[in-house]
C-alpha cells in the first residue's frame, strides 16, 4: 500500500498504455516478493513436514494488486469519481459477503487483501475528489473539529464506556470486558506518556520501565505487607515517580535521538534487573498470587475465605467471574479518567505551560528564568507516576507478573499510540488506543497476517497524517475581550 | 537623567571580561558599564564578540575571566558570572532576546507572554499543588498576568492576534513579540540581540519608538547589539564599540562616530577613499538628527 500511495501521489498523467506498463512493473515486483512468501507453504505434519505450493492464491493476489495499481493511476488521471464508486461498492460488497460468511474460511488472507485493496482505492479516490473540490484545508483540520466537538465527544465516550460492561453482562461476553480493560490500560499509559512526550517533548522509549516498577512495587508490597489495592496504589505510583526522577537526572542534558537511546536502555536495564534479581523479583519465574482488589472489603472469589463475605453472597446474586472483570474495568476507567483530568488541568498551570515551552525551545526557557532541570524532572516524575499506577493495575488484574510482560515492544506500542494519536492530543490517544489495541483483536481472523495488516495501517496513517490522527492544539488560555480591545 | 544619576553606580558593571574558546579569544579584557534608564549599544563588525558578551551576561557561557556585577536600583550586588543560567533570568532579572528569534512557535502569542511570567505564577499556584485544586489565589494571579500581557500586546499592536500561534506571525511581529515577552519577565536589564535585523524601515522606526518607551516609561537599562546604524545612532545614550573582542571606543554616539579607531575598524585604513557615499550620507544625516535631540557630555 505504501508504495502505491507514494508513486500515485506524483501528478504525472500517463496515457493508458503507460499506466498498464507501470502497473505491470508493480505487479512484477509484487510477484517477486510473493513467490517465496506466498507461493510456498510448509505444512507441519507431526512427523516431518511437507512443502505445499499455493500458486493460484499467489497469482490471484498479484492480479488484485495489478488492478489496484491501475485503478490508482486512473484516479490520478481524472477518473476519481468512477473508480471510487466502483471500488467502494466492491469493498462494501466484499465486507457484507464476509459478514455473512460467503467467502469461506479457506482463503481468508486473500479475501482480506482484496478487501484492503478495494478499500484503499476507494479512500484514495474519495481523497482526490475532495481535494478537487478544494476542501483539503477542512480535511486537514479534522483535529480542530474534533476538539470543538470534544465537549460532547468526551462525555458521550465516557457514557458509552460506562455502559459497555452492562451490555457485556447482559449478553454474557467476557471478551468484550477484557478488551475494554486492555484498551483502557493503554489509554492510561498513552495519557501518562503524553505528559512526557507530547507536552514536554522528551522522547521516551523506555516508558515500560515505569509500568514494570509500578507492577512489581504493587506485587511485592501487597504480598509482603498485606496492604490492599487502594493503599498500595499511591506507594507504587510514588516508587515509579522516584524512578522517573532517577532516569531524569542523567538525561537532563540530552535531547532528541540521544535521549531516546538512553531511555531505551533504561527500559531494558529495569527488565534485566527484574529478570536476574531472584531475591526481589523471583526472576524469570515471576511473582504469582498477587492479591486481587476487593470491593470495599468484599472478595470476588467463588468461595470467600473464612470469616469474610464475598461479593455475590453480600448482594445475594449468583456467582459470576464477570463481576470481578467489571469491577476491574471500572477501576482502570477511573484511573484513566483521573490521568486525563490531571493532564488537562496541569496543562493550564504554569508547570504545564513550562513543559510545552520546553518542548518548543529550551534555550528560550532558560533565558526566561525557567529552571529546565526541575521542569524536566517533574515531567518525568509525573509521567512515570501514571505509568506506575497502570502497572499496579496490571499486576492486580493479572494476578501474575513476570519480566516477559515488560519488554521493548510494550514501550513501542505505547509510544505508537501517542504519536499516532497526535502528540499532545488527549482524544487522539483514545482513538489511537482503540485502533492499535482494538484493531489487532478485530483483525484476529487474519491469523498470521494480523501484524502485516497492522503495519500496513500504521504506514498508511503515517503517509496521510504524519502529524498524527488528531494533531491539533488548543491554546491553554485565550484573550477574551478582543472586541472591546478593537473598539477602544 | 541628571548629573546625579550619572554619578550613581551603574546598573551593570562589566570588568575585565574575557572569554576564551580553546585558543580563540572571543572577548578580550572588556570593561564597560550600562546605566539604568539608558540605552547602551554594543556595536562592532561581524565576529567582534558582541553576542558572546550577551551569552556571558545571561549565563549561557561561563566567562573565563571577569566580573559581571548587577546593582539593582534597590541596592545590593549580584555577580552574574557566579549564577546558574536560568537564575539570571529568575533572580537577577536580566532578560534577553536572540539574534535568530526564539519564540515558542506552536504556542499562542498570549501563551508566550504567560510562560514568561512563569516564576511569578509558579509561586501563585503554590508550586502547582494549589493550582491543581483550583485555589482562587492562582486564578487572580493568572488574571494579572494576562493583564500585563495585554498591556504589552496593546503597546505593539498584537492584541488582535493574541490567540494565534506565535510561529504564524510575520517576521516583524515575531521580533516585537520576543521583545515584549522579555519585558513580561519584568526585567531590570533588557538585552536585545540585533532586534532590528530583517525589519523594514517602518518597522525599524516602530522598534525605536518601543525601545524609547521602555527606557523612558519603565526606567530599566537596555543593552542593545545592533548593526543598523539608524537605530543605534538615533536611540542609544551610550555606545561601546568592539573589534576582535576588544573595546576600541566607548562614549556618546556622536563621540564614537567621530572616533578614528571606529572608522578604521568598520571601513579599513584609508578612511577617505573607503567611505562609500551612501554610508557617509547615512552617518551624516543621523548625526545631525541625533546631536539635535540628545546632547550628552561624556
Amino acid at each position: 500500500m505504501a508504495a502505491t500511495a507514494t508513486v500515485a501521489s506524483s501528478p504525472a498523467r500517463l496515457p493508458f498504455a503507460g499506466m498498464v506498463k507501470e502497473a505491470a512493473i508493480f505487479a512484477l515486483v509484487a510477484l517477486a516478493l510473493a513467490f517465496p512468501l506466498v507461493g510456498f507453504n510448509i505444512l507441519d505434519k507431526g512427523a516431518g513436514s511437507e512443502l505445499q505450493t499455493r500458486f493460484p492464491q499467489m497469482f490471484y493476489g498479484v492480479g488484485v494488486l495489478f488492478v489496484g495499481k491501475l485503478a490508482m493511476s486512473l484516479i490520478d488521471a481524472g477518473h476519481a469519481r468512477a473508480i471510487a464508486a466502483v471500488s467502494g461498492a466492491l469493498a462494501l460488497a466484499w465486507f457484507l459477503a464476509a459478514l455473512v460468511g460467503v467467502t469461506g474460511t479457506q482463503y481468508q488472507a486473500i479475501a482480506w487483501l482484496t478487501w484492503l485493496v478495494a478499500l484503499s482505492v476507494a479512500v484514495r479516490g474519495w481523497v482526490v475528489m475532495r481535494r478537487a473540490r478544494g476542501t483539503a484545508a477542512q480535511a486537514r483540520d479534522v483535529g480542530a473539529m474534533v476538539n470543538r466537538l470534544a465537549l460532547y465527544v468526551g462525555p458521550a465516550f465516557v457514557a458509552v464506556a460506562v455502559a459497555i460492561p452492562f451490555y457485556a453482562y447482559v449478553i454474557d461476553d467476557k471478551r468484550l470486558v477484557d478488551l475494554g480493560i486492555l484498551i483502557f490500560t493503554y489509554i492510561m499509559l498513552g495519557w501518562g506518556l503524553n505528559v512526557v512526550v507530547g507536552l514536554a517533548g522528551l522522547l521516551d522509549l523506555g516508558y515500560v520501565a515505569f509500568y514494570a516498577v509500578g507492577a512489581y512495587s504493587y506485587a511485592i508490597i501487597s504480598i509482603n505487607f498485606g496492604l490492599n489495592f487502594w493503599e498500595t496504589l499511591p506507594i507504587a505510583g510514588a516508587m515509579a515517580a522516584t524512578f522517573g526522577v532517577l532516569l531524569g537526572f542523567p538525561v537532563l542534558r540530552l535531547r532528541g535521538d540521544y535521549l531516546a537511546i538512553v531511555t531505551l536502555g533504561f527500559g531494558e536495564i529495569i527488565r534485566i534487573i527484574l529478570l536476574n534479581w531472584n531475591e526481589l523479583s523471583n526472576g524469570p519465574k515471576g511473582i504469582d498470587n498477587i492479591p486481587r482488589p476487593s470491593f470495599f472489603g468484599l472478595q470476588f472469589g467463588s468461595a470467600a475465605p473464612k470469616g469474610t463475605v464475598s461479593f455475590h453472597e453480600f448482594f445475594n446474586i449468583d456467582f459470576s467471574p464477570m463481576h470481578r472483570q467489571i469491577y476491574l474495568y471500572y477501576i482502570i476507567m477511573f484511573l484513566a479518567l483521573l490521568t486525563n483530568w490531571f493532564t488537562l488541568r496541569i496543562r493550564k498551570l504554569p508547570i504545564g505551560r513550562a513543559w510545552e515551552a520546553l518542548r518548543e525551545d529550551e534555550t528560550a526557557c532558560r533565558a526566561l528564568g525557567i529552571n529546565p532541570t526541575n521542569t524536566k524532572l517533574t515531567a518525568f516524575a509525573i509521567g512515570a507516576m501514571f505509568g506506575g499506577f497502570a502497572g499496579s493495575f496490571f499486576a492486580t488484574r493479572q494476578g501474575f507478573i513476570s519480566p516477559e510482560s515488560f519488554n521493548f515492544l510494550e514501550s513501542a506500542i505505547i509510544l505508537s499510540i501517542v504519536v499516532l494519536g497526535g502528540m499532545g492530543s488527549q482524544i487522539g490517544v483514545v482513538v489511537a488506543s482503540i485502533v492499535l489495541i482494538g484493531g489487532p483483536e478485530w483483525f484476529r481472523d487474519l491469523e498470521a497476517y494480523r501484524m502485516l495488516a497492522f503495519g500496513g495501517l500504521m504506514v498508511a496513517i503515517m503517509i496521510w497524517r504524519p502529524q498524527g490522527l488528531l494533531a491539533h492544539r488548543e491554546p491553554t488560555i485565550s484573550l477574551e475581550p478582543l472586541a472591546r480591545g478593537k473598539g477602544s | 537623567m541628571t548629573a546625579a544619576a550619572d554619578r550613581a553606580p551603574p546598573l551593570l558593571q562589566v570588568d575585565h571580561l574575557t572569554m576564551r574558546f580553546g585558543g580563540l579569544v572571543a572577548v578580550d579584557d572588556l570593561s564597560f558599564s550600562a546605566r539604568n534608564a539608558q540605552i547602551t549599544a554594543i556595536i562592532g563588525p561581524n565576529g567582534a564578540g558582541k553576542t558572546t558578551v550577551f551569552n556571558c551576561l545571561t549565563g549561557f557561557y561561563k566567562p573565563t575571566v571577569g566580573r559581571l556585577c548587577l546593582r539593582p536600583p534597590g541596592g545590593g550586588e549580584l555577580l552574574l558570572e557566579q549564577m546558574e543560567g536560568f537564575r539570571i533570568g529568575q533572580h537577577a532579572r536580566v532578560a534577553r532576546t536572540f539574534q535568530n528569534i526564539r519564540l515558542f512557535p506552536r504556542m499562542s502569542v498570549l501563551e508566550n507572554l504567560i510562560v514568561a511570567q512563569h516564576n511569578k505564577l509558579m509561586r501563585a499556584s503554590g508550586f502547582t499543588l494549589m493550582g491543581l485544586i483550583g485555589m482562587p489565589v492562582y486564578a487572580a494571579a493568572e488574571r494579572k498576568a494576562v493583564e500585563l500581557a495585554r498591556y504589552w500586546l496593546d503597546r505593539v499592536g498584537l492584541a488582535e492576534r493574541a490567540n494565534e500561534d506565535a510561529g504564524n506571525l510575520p517576521y516583524g511581529a515575531q521580533r516585537r513579540l520576543e521583545i515584549i515577552r522579555a519585558m513580561c519577565t519584568e526585567p531590570r536589564l533588557l538585552c536585545l540581540d540585533e532586534p532590528a535585523a530583517g525589519l523594514n524601515p517602518r518597522e525599524s522606526a516602530e522598534l525605536n519608538e518601543l525601545l524609547l518607551f521602555i527606557r523612558d516609561q519603565h526606567k530599566i537599562g537596555v543593552l542593545l547589539i545592533e548593526h543598523d546604524m539608524s537605530v543605534v545612532m538615533k536611540i542609544s545614550d551610550h555606545v561601546v564599540v568592539l573589534d576582535y573582542g576588544r573595546k576600541i571606543s566607548d562614549g556618546t554616539p556622536a563621540a564614537v562616530r567621530a572616533d578614528p579607531a571606529v572608522i578604521r575598524a568598520y571601513l579599513g585604513e584609508e578612511e577617505e577613499e573607503a567611505l562609500p557615499p551612501e554610508v557617509a550620507k547615512d552617518l551624516g544625516a543621523n548625526g545631525r538628527a541625533d546631536s539635535g535631540t540628545r546632547p550628552r557630555p561624556s
